[in-house]
């Protein structure tokens, strides 16, 4: 008895040679890696991916199913050198082997990078890259929401840090998954909710440090547009050392680690009571020295007013001097004083002519210091008279 | 009104209070105002300890703060 296919009587079909040579095939080799060259890489509709991997003498026929495609970060690049992980598989229907890929790295960062440039560019070109899109960050924030891991070590830090510096603030937190498959859905609900909320001032979108897997939800660009949408002023905070994230380029404030993050968002408490301090001192010592300032003009100026009305009175008073000083000079009264008298009538009209006297006549002599009754005796007029104007 | 719109004004009224060019009536009025700012500051600085909570979404989509 000759062995399957060993005689034309035992010949396979070709369907059981296909399916022995897919058992065989199948379970000779576990998962493992194959270093090549991607080429004819086609994405199709179905959201599958296929391509060949090749080097110089030999080539394979790759598949990436849509439910893997996910999870990488982008599509490789005709050409580049990648390391693809996977199982052999056999299709029995064309008789040919495929290997279906589950993970692919380029050399270096090939794809991660390729998958960021990308990103940044579909934002950038949305204008949400914008530096005039970033608000300021409030300074004195009463709510503080935190979106990360409930159970992370960076809402521990985030709280400690904001209790330290300013134990007035409220601190919210908004759990979320920050890593895994469905981190980016997970942190894209939680950053929507604090907008719907409404009650924080200002929120910090983060987790610790990882692995670039494990940041990778934060270069998500789902994640970034919610972050860019959130109406309330942002701050990313991813712990990385050296790389910044997506999540980094859209924030308002980037803050390298949690701990970071709190310390922007929350002012220490002393500083701004200190602050407070100081500014009110200034105003009343401001307005001190401008009271004291217009007391002294006040002083000032009624000093002048005193001075111009002294003046004033003197210079009246000698105007007045004067004016009685000619006056006096011109007054019968000043004439008489030098020794001089007037005749005067009965009817008291000066007498100021010989004619006006006829003898026996009474009439009164006006001296400075008083009256003389008198009487005409003779009158005798003068050829000339004695003062001729 | 906020802390940050209180501190601010403050800060203008005290650089106002700087200038010459104000008469002893506006000193006095800006003077007023910066007090009750300050009483607008200083109560922001006083007020109840914050607390931590954790933002909950209920099933009818209303969102709370729960202790």
């Amino acid at each position: 008895m000759t062995s399957p296919g060993g005689s034309p009587e035992q010949a396979f079909t070709v369907a059981e040679f296909n399916e022995l040579v897919k058992a065989i095939l199948e379970g000779s080799f576990d998962a493992l890696w194959i270093r090549g060259e991607v080429t004819n890489f086609k994405a199709h509709g179905n959201g599958h991916w296929y391509f060949t991997l090749r080097d110089k003498t030999a080539q394979l026929s790759c598949v990436v199913w849509a439910r893997d495609v996910k999870r990488l970060p982008a599509a490789p690049d005709e050409g580049m050198q990648v390391m693809a992980r996977g199982r052999l598989s056999v299709y029995p229907a064309r008789g040919q082997m495929q290997f279906m890929i589950t993970s692919l790295e380029a050399e270096g960062e090939g794809l991660w990078r390729k998958q960021f440039e990308q990103t940044r560019a579909a934002l950038e070109k949305d204008g949400l890259l914008d530096p005039a899109r970033k608000r300021a960050i409030p300074l004195f924030p009463r709510t503080v929401a935190v979106v990360t891991s409930a159970d992370g070590a960076a809402l521990h830090d985030v709280v400690s840090v904001i209790q330290r510096r300013n134990p007035l603030v409220n601190v919210v937190v908004v759990p979320a998954a920050v890593q895994g498959e469905t981190a980016p859905d997970s942190l894209v609900a939680a950053i929507e909710r604090v907008g719907r909320w409404g009650g924080a001032d200002v929120v910090i979108v983060g987790r610790g440090g990882g692995s670039r897997e494990d940041l990778w939800a934060f270069n998500d660009e789902r994640v970034a547009r919610a972050i860019a949408a959130c109406p309330v002023p942002t701050i990313s905070a991813v712990g990385h050392e050296v790389d910044f994230s997506i999540a980094d380029l859209v924030a308002d404030l980037r803050a390298a680690t949690p701990s970071a993050a709190a310390e922007a968002a929350v002012p220490v408490l002393a500083e701004l009571q200190q602050a407070v301090r100081s500014l009110g001192g200034t105003v009343r010592g401001a307005t001190l020295r401008r009271v004291r300032d217009a007391a002294v003009l006040l002083r000032q100026r009624a000093r002048d007013l005193s001075v111009r009305a002294r003046r004033a009175t003197e210079l009246r008073r000698a105007r007045v001097q004067n004016a009685s000083g000619r006056l006096e000079a011109l007054s019968p009264l000043g004439t008489l004083a030098r020794g001089y008298a007037v005749a005067k009538g009965a009817d008291g009209r000066a007498l100021g002519r010989a004619a006006a006297f006829t003898p026996g006549m009474p009439f009164d002599l006006q001296l400075h210091d008083g009256l003389v009754r008198a009487e005409t005796r003779d009158v005798q007029p003068s050829v000339v008279s004695p003062i001729s104007r | 009104m906020s802390f940050e719109t209180s501190l601010n004004r403050l800060e203008q009224i005290a650089t106002s209070l700087d200038r010459d060019d104000l008469s002893l009536e506006q000193s006095l009025a800006l003077f007023e105002e910066g007090i009750a700012q300050l009483k607008e500051a200083n109560a922001a600085l006083t007020q109840a300890e914050g607390r931590v909570g954790q933002l909950v979404e209920q099933v009818d989509g209303v969102l709370e703060v729960r202790e």
